[in-house]
């Protein structure tokens, strides 16, 4: 499994949300989580294809969004690109905050971080990307932290 | 699995059945639709039943809670039944959980309502 890469590019559809989620709940089975973690692995994916996709390219035929499922020695990790305006993580509101509580949208780059080990958010100018980490247990870097 | 979404009235409140996934796109649509339906007809007693609905996603909890506001500022109320351990946790993480008026019981549910 060490090695193993898919790399797609996307049209900046709901159709692509649906994809990608499907390809990252394959791949994360391969990787060997447990049904719970594939569970928050798939639905991260499907909450930053989304941003990208809605957010990000605006459902913009001429903007595409990339999509890079790497397994590395101890995680997995999951790169998603838009094109669009970029996303500032300064600038993202708490959506657990009393007067965001009732607001209709922006939990998704929370619920990416409740369910990941890391995220990393990089403006591209233009675009954004998202960098997701699940961190596989019992890999190499677990058992390297575990002897020291 | 797409969304789907059976309207029922027991003892004056309108128990909406839902199963499936509501997610962006065709999910949401539907629940917003049906409870824009409901109130509009002027029904101010609303439980959503989400006990067959296996998956959400940030679009679909921010539908509930945009039915949840409709509903009360229409001077209604609006609950749910039968959360599964996904909706839930999502719920709780979301701190929606407190947010919403939560039942098990579809019996207890109905008379819960003023």
């Amino acid at each position: 499994m060490a090695g193993k890469r898919v790399s797609l590019t996307l049209e900046s559809t709901l159709d692509s949300v649906n994809s990608a989620e499907e390809s990252a709940t394959r791949f994360a089975a391969g990787v060997g989580f447990d049904d719970d973690e594939i569970a928050r692995i798939s639905m991260a994916v499907r909450e930053a294809t989304i941003n990208a996709v809605l957010h990000g390219n605006a459902y913009d035929p001429a903007k595409k969004v990339g999509f890079h499922l790497e397994r590395t020695r101890d995680s997995m990790v999951i790169t998603i690109t838009d094109q669009g305006q970029g996303l500032d993580p300064n600038k993202i509101p708490d959506p657990l905050a009393p007067e965001n509580l009732l607001k209709q949208s922006g939990r998704g780059i929370f619920l990416i971080r409740a369910f990941m080990d890391e995220v990393q958010i990089r403006l591209l100018h233009p675009g954004t990307e998202l960098k997701l980490i699940k961190h596989v247990p019992g890999a190499a870097g677990d058992n390297k932290e575990a002897s020291q | 699995m797409s969304m789907k979404a059976n309207t029922r009235q027991v003892d004056g409140v309108m128990i909406v059945d839902l199963s499936g996934r509501i997610t962006l796109g065709e999910g949401s649509v539907i629940l917003r639709d049906t409870v824009r339906d409901l109130v509009g007809k002027g029904n101010k007693k609303i439980l959503l039943n989400l006990g067959e609905v296996n998956y959400i996603d940030s679009s679909g909890i921010g539908e509930l809670v945009s039915a949840f506001t409709t509903v009360r500022n229409q001077g209604g109320e609006l609950k749910l039944l039968k959360l599964t351990k996904k909706v839930h946790d999502l719920l709780q993480i979301t701190k929606l959980y407190t947010v919403f008026d939560v039942k098990d019981d579809e019996t207890t549910a109905i008379k819960s309502f003023k």
